[in-house]
């Protein structure tokens, strides 16, 4: 089967240059987007999969990301030239914006804009959370398990605001053993016919 | 003139170096140990500098880590005596934006880039599979999670119902549709300029 992949280092740099600068408010979603809808460089599966590194490791999260994805295709100069492409274009531009709305900035219609704006692209990350759950269907420790993990770790995030680092280690690490397991019984019924 | 110099460059850099790796889930994580270092305690950024620099890269494009870049110019050109000082200025809030950007990213994306190559290298093995398959339904409910939260920073949902509207109809238009996300935001910008959230 083909898979879809970038044909060069510029290519790449191009392609998150171009979704960086479509992410008002942040990336994730227009990433999603270009690379898993449009361009399908990685299935959903393997999105969420590289996803859960880039937001566990320290960092900015779509940052990470981009090293990841470039890394898988060209190595190191893949990884530079993503980064560089997710920077570089933005930099200019937020700093381009700075300079001009220095003297606008606390204007009530400016800031109103900035409000409506930023609730806006609250909802995008949430609908591309909401979107991602059906690449949940085939994971391995079964429905019910997901549906658990998924509701405790909203209550603990949003509602009780336990700090992030505290969630993973409470819920990644017990859910880590619950799939090994899995992953065993799995290989044990494959394995005997 | 700016009042600045090496050494100044240097703390800059090495308060962003600091936090770099403590910034799990993000470097916004750390805005309010960059408040306290900024604001409180070097007074390089006035205390609406530190929350315009932030509000404006939230809805400029790019990465959300772009916020530093605009505190690091905003802290060179306080420090150079601000725009009208001509192009030392310039330069000098420009070395702030690179000191900054370099000391946020130099560590955490080394260690990602390793760690990365690492579980790429090793991906057949179970443990590794599993935790990549434990972790699954933990970010995708972290996405929903942070959309709460950054509309639950507009206040009570009785007192602004405007915002927790604005982002439950885009969330459900971004899960449901293929609508260019560009026009939501737009639609978003256009309905609080008009002062309606």
């Amino acid at each position: 089967m083909h898979t879809p992949r970038p044909a060069s280092v510029r290519q790449l740099f191009w392609a998150f240059s171009w979704l960086a600068l479509q992410g008002f408010g942040g990336v994730l979603a227009v990433v999603q987007r270009e690379l898993v809808e449009k361009k399908q460089w990685l299935t959903p599966e393997e999105f969420v999969e590289d996803w859960a590194v880039a937001q566990i490791m320290p960092g900015a999260n779509v940052v990470n990301l981009a090293l990841i994805v470039g890394d898988r295709y060209f190595g190191w100069r893949g990884a530079l030239a993503a980064l560089a492409g997710m920077l570089t274009l933005p930099l200019l531009v937020v700093l381009g914006l700075t300079v001009a709305l220095s003297g606008v900035a606390h204007q009530p219609a400016v800031q109103g804009a900035l409000r409506g704006m930023g609730a806006v692209s609250a909802g995008l990350i949430a609908g591309t959370g909401l979107k991602l759950i059906a690449a949940l269907k085939g994971n391995a420790m079964g429905a019910l398990a997901c549906t658990a993990l998924a509701a405790l770790t909203f209550i603990a995030i949003a509602l009780l605001r336990i700090p992030l680092v505290w969630v993973l280690l409470g819920l990644g690490l017990p859910a880590t053993a619950w799939a090994y397991h899995r992953l065993l019984a799995q290989a044990k019924t494959l394995g005997a016919p | 003139m700016p009042a600045w110099g090496w050494p100044e460059l240097a703390t800059l850099f090495l308060h962003f170096v600091s936090l770099s790796l403590l910034a799990i889930g993000g470097a916004i994580t750390t805005v309010p140990e960059m408040h306290r270092f900024l604001v409180t305690q070097q007074a390089w950024l006035a205390e609406d500098q530190f929350s315009s620099s932030i509000a404006l890269a939230q809805a400029a494009p790019g990465p959300n880590v772009l916020f530093v870049a605009v505190l690091g110019w905003t802290v060179g050109m306080n420090a150079a005596g601000g725009a009208a000082a001509g192009a030392p200025a310039w330069a000098f809030a420009s070395a702030c934006v690179f000191a900054a950007m370099m000391g946020i990213l130099l560590p955490s994306a080394t260690l990602t880039y390793f760690a990365a190559r690492w579980g790429q290298r090793n991906r057949e093995r179970p443990t590794v599979r599993a935790f990549k398959l434990a972790m699954a339904p933990i970010v995708v409910a972290l996405l929903v999670a942070t959309g709460w939260i950054l509309t639950a920073g507009h206040g009570s949902w009785v007192s602004h119902p405007g915002p927790y509207m604005l982002t439950l109809v885009s969330a459900a238009v971004v899960w449901r549709t293929r609508v260019h996300l560009l026009w939501l935001l737009g639609a978003g910008a256009l309905a609080g300029a008009w002062g309606w959230v």
